[in-house]
């Protein structure tokens, strides 16, 4: 049972704690600044940058089974998806769903 | 897409629901859903139980550093080195949080009203937040990211539900298919949302110098790729307003 504890103790201080600390800094940081400010179009500019920098990594060095398919083959799919998103009167479902057939055919064909 | 009627003022609850409803209209509910059969099959394989990886999401809220929390636990990190690395792997939450907040705060709203709005920031929800925001009066926006963010997380349950059950039985093939919708679906979404200069050339070099920044092993890849794609993409917006 005190193992049991031990783990909860174990997600507040070192899962709960670090994370949540970004987020209580961001609260203090936002309250003077509005959104016309310099500031904040900045900041939108570096939270952009950092989920793009994300997406990128996962499509180039990705995690687990999904660097089992070939890097041409993620490539291919993302720009599928993307292709879908432009054509389908701008829908995420359709850009979404592409990318996933596209990949999941191309893992197959390459017999993941 | 008409969300709330233009003349009536609808209660804190009407919005609260609302938002609720933008969320399962939204594409990133079931992204959420199927991000987070992964990462519960990944916690059955290190043996949390299925209780921890809720609390894991209702207290972390960043697929991220859940993933980062359960394998350093899991491989038998030290707790030191697993702070650190769940610490730095949520960096991206305060300029995310820093342009979410003054798109719903008011001139007289207390802090203790944006702590929740601010727990609830997580990427899915600020994507959409930040799509769907500016078409609503500003009293009605703290309830309606509310419902968002709740709802979302409700999907992120859903789908640590079914995942822990499916977690055996999981073939590859469909795990590399669930890891895929995250790059996928953020791409898109961003894409949608960039209005400014700033924000199309953040997400350009973003995306070039994310990859680039971690093949050359630069420590902070991430941070980094924040701090100079973002700045950068600013700097050249700012210019070109200046010359205008």
């Amino acid at each position: 049972m005190s193992g049991e504890l031990h783990v909860y103790v174990l997600l507040v201080l070192v899962g709960f704690l670090p994370n949540e600390i970004w987020r209580m800094l961001g609260l203090v940081v936002a309250r003077g600044i509005d959104e016309e400010s310099e500031f904040f179009t900045w900041a939108r500019a570096v939270a952009i940058a950092v989920l793009a920098g994300v997406i990128a990594k996962i499509i180039v060095l990705p995690p687990g089974t999904l660097a089992g398919v070939p890097l041409g083959i993620r490539l291919v799919a993302i720009a599928c998806g993307f292709a879908a998103f432009l054509a389908v009167r701008r829908s995420v479902f359709a850009a979404v769903l592409t990318g996933e057939v596209v990949l999941t055919l191309g893992a197959l064909a390459y017999g993941l | 897409m008409s969300i709330v009627p233009a003349a009536s003022s609808p209660s804190a609850t009407a919005m609260f629901f609302a938002g609720a409803r933008a969320a399962w209209l939204s594409v990133m509910a079931y992204v959420l859903i199927g991000t987070y059969i992964g990462i519960a099959a990944l916690a059955h394989d290190f043996g949390f139980s299925l209780w921890w990886l809720a609390a894991s999401t209702v207290l972390v809220w960043a697929a991220p550093a859940q993933v980062i929390l359960v394998s350093a636990l899991g491989a038998g990190a030290t707790p030191v080195e697993t702070a650190l690395a769940v610490g730095l792997s949520s960096v991206r939450l305060l300029p995310t949080v820093i342009s979410l907040l003054p798109l719903i705060k008011r001139p007289g709203t207390r802090n203790r009203d944006l702590v929740l709005p601010a727990h609830l920031t997580a990427v899915s929800m600020w994507i959409e937040a930040l799509r769907l925001l500016p078409a609503l009066p500003r009293e009605n926006r703290i309830p309606f990211a509310n419902g968002l963010g709740l709802s979302f997380m409700l999907a992120a349950q859903v789908g640590g539900g079914i995942g822990y059950y499916l977690a055996t039985s999981l073939p590859p093939l469909l795990s590399a298919a669930l890891l895929f919708l995250t790059p996928m679906s953020f791409l898109i979404s961003t894409t949608r949302n960039c209005r400014l200069l700033s924000d199309w050339l953040a997400l350009a070099f973003g995306l070039v110098l994310g990859p680039l920044l971690a093949v050359w092993q630069v420590g902070l890849d991430l941070l980094w790729t924040g701090i100079v794609g973002g700045s950068v993409a600013y700097g050249i917006y700012r210019l070109r307003e200046a010359r205008k």
